[in-house]
């Protein structure tokens, strides 16, 4: 999956650095965070706690929870994020990770 | 904890609408909202769009900053950013907000919380790569972006809306596979003279299909075994068309047909909801001023019945004026002098939906899946699980918990509730309404210790 920016204004907000399970992506700061993660090319953000299957966002407004990423342990939907500087960003691990803790 | 004549749940064109609308007639109002920006699925991030992004969006979309603006310059508490995850009776709201648990209280309560995209279990949905069209619509709106390589799937204005959009941008898809075929067409003609009154709508319709029409992008109708192929990533839409087998490579599928109230906020308050045939799904039962069947709760906009932006807005303002004059704020003869115009306005907004609704029916096989369709994303069960629940005597979707796991991942059934009713309904040859649907408890959605934590210190710190 590819995704692009057809518009000129896009290219022109500040960059900041994000770790995606270590690896380091500059991000257009204040976009939406899987937006800017699928335009980072990263296809796979986390894997089901029932097969491992591959999941990547699905309807980009906070309903299918198919976009949760962990941040600073924190399981997240990254639909619901922007993007800021220094995010340290992990795929989420097991099945806790996806329940609510409440 | 701060208290409010109103809360209103949700900032797209009904909650805009009401919130000014209430506060005009000297209302307290808090506008709870999950977004950082107010507009809702249509208008999302109005304010922020610029001039090349509201171009290829149209007027329909920067309609949304009247709205915006009007909303500004009220006097209405907009909180943003606020995930409501609770509403108890009395009426207490729990949110989180910036990572921090807090708490409102209000003597009446509007849901305007909207539409989902109503699910299309299909083999291989939960492929990444595989989104729905509004999130392809959210990409573009929301951050300037959208997928290259892709194929709409499915059916509705809403498909077409976003191929034309595509156009415009210079990233057309590469086809549209239409489930619809010409005889949902004919049968849906029936309701033309009504959809004649919805002009608008119609000529909007005919305009969006003529510029499809220049780009020449390929198109399928009619299409039925529709599955996505690929191995960790969507690579292929296949499906059935004109009795022949079609393969679409391609990088992104993006489905769609149609959208149904989201009923979880107001399920969770008990409120009554039916099946509505026409639309497939469930709505709650409401008067014409959307009060729904518990006391002082109200609903408008999309999670009430689909029906439109600007039905919605209109809703919105109907509800609001019937609560204002229940807090005595609007002498009666008023509020019926102040409402007319805006029934009447509903009305012929309302008109060409029958039209709409034949003539892009929901994509059959995905409201009763193949058995080795995936319909719970989250769980990860099949049609034929539900099914066999159905064979061991299972009833409803409540008591699917005590065979498995459906509607207990993190979406809440958000994405199955439809699906699983329609299986089971189906299997024992009982009615929707009979079947009934996922039972919603708080919290509506994930909430953190940590967030809870913060309530105790953040609870009464409203901040605008
Ligand atoms: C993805 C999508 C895209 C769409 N695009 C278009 C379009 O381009 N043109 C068109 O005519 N129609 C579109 N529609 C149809 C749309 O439903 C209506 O046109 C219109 O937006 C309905 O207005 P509304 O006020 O009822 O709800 P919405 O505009 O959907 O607003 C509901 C709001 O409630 C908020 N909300 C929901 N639950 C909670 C909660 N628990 N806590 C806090 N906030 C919450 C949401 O964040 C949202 O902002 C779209 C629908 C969807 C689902
Ligand atoms: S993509 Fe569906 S919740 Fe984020």
């Amino acid at each position: 999956m590819k995704i692009v920016s057809p518009f000129p204004d896009a290219n022109f907000s500040e960059h900041v650095a994000v770790s995606f399970d270590g690896q380091t992506h500059f991000l257009p700061k204040g976009t939406n965070l899987a937006a800017a993660l699928l335009s980072a090319g990263i296809t796979v953000f986390r894997n089901t706690p029932v097969s491992g299957a591959a999941r990547a966002p699905y309807c980009m407004m906070g309903a299918c929870f198919e976009c949760l990423v962990e941040i600073d342990g924190v399981v997240r939907q990254a639909c619901m994020m922007e993007v800021s500087e220094g995010l340290d960003i992990q795929h989420p691990q097991g099945r806790n990770s996806d329940d609510a803790d409440l | 904890m701060r208290t409010f004549d109103l809360a209103v749940i949700g900032a797209g064109p009904a909650g805009m609408a009401a919130a000014v609308t209430a506060a005009k007639h000297g209302l307290t109002v808090a506008l709870l909202d999950e977004q950082q920006r107010p507009g809702g699925q249509i208008y999302r991030d109005v304010d922020k769009a610029s001039p090349e992004r509201t171009e290829v969006l149209g007027r329909d979309y920067t309609h949304g900053r009247s709205l915006t603006t009007a909303l500004r310059s009220a006097s209405v508490d907009h909180i943003q950013g606020a995930v409501v995850w609770a509403i108890e009776d009395g009426f207490r709201i729990s949110f989180t907000r910036d990572g921090a648990a807090s708490q409102i209280g209000a003597e009446k309560i509007l849901l305007a919380t909207g539409a989902l995209e109503r699910p299309m279990p299909i083999p291989g949905w939960t492929l990444p790569g595989v989104m729905t069209a509004g999130a392809g619509q959210i990409l573009l709106k929301q951050s300037g972006m959208i997928p290259e390589k892709a194929v709409l799937v499915g059916s509705g204005p809403l498909l077409y809306l976003l191929a034309a959009q595509m156009v415009r941008v210079g990233v057309p898809p590469l086809a549209l596979v239409e489930t619809q075929s010409w005889s949902d067409f004919k049968t849906a003609s029936r309701n033309l003279f009504g959809a004649l009154r919805g002009w608008r709508y119609l000529s909007k319709g005919l305009g969006l299909h003529s510029e499809i029409l220049k780009a020449r992008i390929p198109r399928y109708t009619g299409a039925t075994d529709i599955a996505i192929e690929g191995t960790t990533n969507a690579e292929a839409v296949a499906f059935t068309a004109q009795g022949k087998r079609i393969t679409l490579p391609c990088e992104t599928a993006l489905l769609h047909h149609g959208v149904v109230p989201n009923t979880q906020a107001a399920r969770s308050l008990g409120a009554r909801h039916l099946w509505d045939a026409r639309q497939h799904c469930f709505s709650p039962e409401l008067d014409g001023w959307g009060a729904s069947s518990v006391q002082n709760l109200f609903i408008a906009g999309d999670s009430a019945g689909i029906g439109g932006a600007k039905a919605a807005e209109i809703a919105g303002q109907l509800a609001a004026l019937k609560i204002a004059a229940e807090c005595g704020k609007l002498a009666q003869d008023e509020l019926e002098r102040t409402a007319a115009p805006l029934k009447r306005a509903r009305e012929s907004e309302l008109a060409a939906r029958p039209f709409i609704d034949t003539a892009y029916p929901p994509y059959r096989p995905s409201l009763l899946p193949a058995d080795e369709t995936i319909i719970c994303r989250c769980e990860e069960v099949t049609a034929g699980e539900i099914r066999r629940y159905a064979t061991l005597g299972c009833l409803g979707p409540n008591q699917t918990k005590a065979f498995g796991r459906p509607g207990m991942g993190p979406c809440q059934g958000r994405y199955c509730g439809l699906t699983v009713t329609a299986l089971l309904a189906d299997a024992n040859g009982t009615t929707p309404d009979e079947t009934g649907h996922y039972r919603i408890r708080p919290p509506l959605k994930p909430v953190t210790l940590g967030e809870l934590a913060a309530m105790g210190t953040q609870s009464d710190k409203v901040a605008k």
